[in-house]
């Protein structure tokens, strides 16, 4: 009687109260809030790089982002998976991607990098959290090597919204030629040409011109607490003093440090690639190892490779590192006796 | 010496200004109460009544069943009518006596009576404190006599009062240490003599500067005593962090305070301790915070214990309509109540009350890695790497990566953007580890 009593109370009240592990807060920050707190710090950069390339960027833009969440819509729901497009990634990969594109960049191109970064690089892994390299990148790399054409023999100067876009070749890409051609650099760096390289007067990808926006976006990333600034000046700082070192020793073949920094991609890289949470190291430790790699890695293609810009490959390379950088530097928990980490 | 920092930590939305301002105030006797046999950490007291027995308000209902046990008494005066299972706040339903009051509040005899403390020994005292039933009463009611009993080899040479009060929502240590500072530290005071400590620091968070300046005024008299101010971050009063914030000691990992030459008790605790060796009450009642969004007034309330959360609740106004979560203890650490006929044990800091809006369901996405949740872990762990071990089952892993560590604060979930079930999963894979340990030896 007692018992059916009991029994009865507890399906009253029983379902009324949801009954879960604590905690029982939570700060809200979700992870859409944290893409689009990304598109946001690249809104300025892409921004100007429409005003400067024109509609040809606008354009990839667009058609970068709407098939990057069209990718991801299509491919989750042929594996019978959830619908992933809220969680905003898919816009970023889109964005970023389109960034690292040339203005002139034909749409079949722009639809092809987002079907390897969105399905290949990231779907089959298993999604957001399980892809082991950065979608967005993994793009670019697919669509550098297999059509080298299309990605780096159209570059233009930015024109406004001009018609007559002169065709010519990256800062990078010019050092590299005359590297090879005449067997020394002919970079001379004046003042202008510094302020041209920092608001992005300059041939590149559409969103690597302006170093001073990306910066900014960075900088606003990390106060956001988005992003933590141990990759980003790992990163930048180790190509400085590299390319510094090899300047010193010889500067009719090696360009000096500033002219490293702020052309290619390497902001953009720095501060909106290498910080992909998934693809790079989670502790601080790990993150600063995870820079200075793809600094070296940079700056060793850059100047011996047969490409002129090596940011990609070097993120992509370190990314395969992580899970083993992870390993070396798992927190030492707190009161352990021996400084030694687990595993 | 205070604003070291211990690693990580998180700082959630207080909420505490709803009962901070309010004066503790007596419950009146209920029509029944629900004493929970089960009320400490260690071996479950045994039983000593039956239905139909006569008891007597401190007479003890089951005695401890060993050295970490303690004894449970009965809250009033009255007739048991039943002895069964019913919800304890901790989980499980657990054995309780349900104790219908006769109206009398009579005491037992030899109980409620003045001691002359000052003659008394460290042995009488702790004999004292372990007849009244003491036990940790910020929630982790571990016996207070076995704290006070450090193995041979072991010194103490700080007490830690901790009056933190990290958590959320809660004030009852906050109003314990603004109504009653001087009676604090004299259960202090019978602390240190048992452990022979000439150092006494009351550690308070910074946002309780009211009782700050109420324990700094307390402790003038008293020689030895100090009142450090402590940063406002969670979870500034767990244990371990606290000792390292106020001393730069540091428990080994596996180990306890009493390692680093420390021991560290509630101010609640310290408060029944003197009821206890001053007077010889047991502990019959404490203090509890019944707050949140879903009760129409928050109060502060000395309950008996046994005094079941659906009283607590009414005597608050009642349940808002759309309350989805009732929670014995704070949001950060607490456990969700299925039924609000679980009562009020030794360990119940408060009655935390959540709206729908207010709730969040845990989903649990992937692990994207962001590595908010390695930056706000306290004990430096990896709740990344650990939570998809666990999900994966491989145990051994996550044992070897040290989640038998982790103090469940909560950090990590509370920060997690794929807002991953995370303590929930450490939880799970503590018992794993615990059920292999126990197969391999």
């Amino acid at each position: 009687m007692v018992e059916e009593e009991k029994r009865k109370k507890k399906e009253d009240v029983g379902p009324r109260f949801l009954v879960s592990s604590s905690p029982h807060v939570h700060d809200r920050v979700r992870i859409n809030k944290i893409m689009m707190l990304v598109v946001i710090a690249l809104a300025p950069a892409a921004l100007l790089s429409i005003y400067l390339f024109g509609l040809p960027a606008f354009k990839v833009i667009v058609i970068s982002i709407a098939s990057a969440v069209f990718f991801e819509w299509a491919s989750r729901r042929l594996m019978k998976r959830s619908n992933t497009i809220g969680d905003y990634s898919a816009v970023v990969t889109g964005l970023l991607l389109a960034l690292n594109l040339p203005s002139t960049a034909p749409w079949w191109l722009v639809v092809v990098g987002n079907l390897f970064a969105i399905v290949i690089a990231k779907q089959i892994y298993g999604g957001l959290g399980y892809n082991p390299f950065n979608p967005a990148l993994v793009g670019r790399v697919v669509l550098l090597i297999s059509f080298p054409v299309q990605m780096t023999a159209h570059w233009v100067m930015p024109s406004r919204w001009g018609t007559n876009a002169v065709t010519t070749a990256t800062p990078l890409g010019k050092a590299k030629e005359s590297l090879l051609s005449l067997g020394h650099i002919d970079v001379h760096l004046t003042r202008t040409d510094v302020v041209n390289l920092l608001i992005g007067n300059r041939a590149g990808c559409i969103g690597e011109v302006s170093v001073v926006l990306l910066l900014a976006g960075g900088l606003f990333l990390i106060y956001k607490r988005v992003i933590s600034w141990h990759i980003p000046v790992a990163f930048i700082g180790t190509v400085w003093v590299m390319t510094d070192i090899f300047h010193m020793i010889d500067p009719t073949r090696y360009a000096d440090p500033s002219f490293h920094v702020i052309t290619g991609g390497l902001f953009l890289g720095a501060f909106f690639m290498a910080t992909d949470y998934v693809t790079s190291p989670i502790t601080h430790k790990g993150m600063i190892i995870f820079g200075v790699g793809c600094g070296v890695l940079t700056v060793i293609i850059r100047l011996f490779g047969a490409y002129p810009e090596g940011v990609s490959f070097a993120i992509l390379l370190m990314n395969a590192l992580t899970p083993l950088i992870d390993r070396a530097t798992n927190p030492v928990v707190f009161g352990s006796r021996k400084k030694k980490a687990a595993g | 010496m205070s604003g070291r920092h211990f690693f990580g930590g998180v700082h959630p939305e207080y909420h505490k200004e709803m009962t901070a301002g309010k004066a503790i105030e007596a419950m009146p006797m209920p029509e029944k109460l629900v004493v929970h046999f089960a009320q400490n950490i260690g071996s479950m007291p045994t039983p000593l009544v039956k239905r139909g027995d006569q008891v007597k308000k401190g007479q003890v209902i089951a005695e401890a069943s060993g050295f970490v046990s303690v004894p449970v008494h009965a809250p009033t005066s009255g007739k048991v009518e039943a002895v069964d299972m019913f919800p304890n706040p901790v989980g499980a339903e657990t054995l309780a006596a349900v104790i219908a009051p006769d109206g009398e509040d009579a005491w037992a005899e030899g109980l409620n009576v003045e001691q002359d403390t000052d003659s008394m020994n460290g042995d009488q005292i702790k004999g004292l404190i372990r007849d009244a039933g003491l036990v940790g009463m910020g929630g982790a009611t571990f016996p207070t006599h076995v704290k006070l009993s450090p193995p041979e080899g072991k010194s103490i040479d700080t007490l830690i009062l901790n009056g933190a009060e990290c958590e959320p929502y809660l004030t009852a240590d906050h109003r314990l240490m603004l109504e009653h500072p001087a009676e604090i530290l004299e259960g202090a005071s019978f602390f240190a003599r048992v452990l022979d400590v000439k150092r006494v620091i009351v550690a308070i968070e910074k946002n309780k500067p009211d009782a700050i300046e109420k324990m700094k005024k307390a402790v003038e008299v008293k020689e030895g005593y100090s009142v450090e101010a402590l940063d406002v971050v969670y979870p500034q009063g767990a244990e371990k962090q606290l000792i390292f914030a106020l001393t730069g000691r540091r428990v080994p990992a596996g180990g306890l305070p009493m390692d680093v030459n420390v021991l560290v008790q509630n101010v609640g605790t310290a408060f029944a301790a003197y009821e206890a060796v001053r007077f010889k009450r047991p502990l019959l009642e404490r203090v509890v915070t019944v707050t949140g969004n879903g009760v129409a007034e928050p109060k502060n309330i000395r309950a008996r214990i046994g005094t079941r959360f659906e009283d607590m609740i009414d005597r608050c106004g009642g349940l808002a309509e759309d309350t989805v979560k009732v929670i014995s203890g704070g949001p950060m650490m607490g456990v969700a109540q299925y039924s609000l006929d679980a009562a009020v044990t030794k360990g119940t800091s408060g009655i935390v009350t959540l709206r729908k809006d207010e709730v969040v369901q845990f989903v649990s996405d992937p692990c994207i890695r962001c590595g908010r949740c390695v930056e706000a872990c306290p004990m430096r762990l990896n709740p990344s790497a650990l939570s998809i071990f666990i999900e994966m089952c491989h145990f051994e892993d996550a044992a070897e990566y040290h989640v038998t560590d982790c103090i469940e604060c909560g950090s990590c979930a509370y920060v997690c953007p794929s807002q991953r079930p995370l303590v929930h999963h450490f939880r799970r894979a503590k018992a794993e580890i615990r059920k292999m340990s126990r197969k391999a030896g």
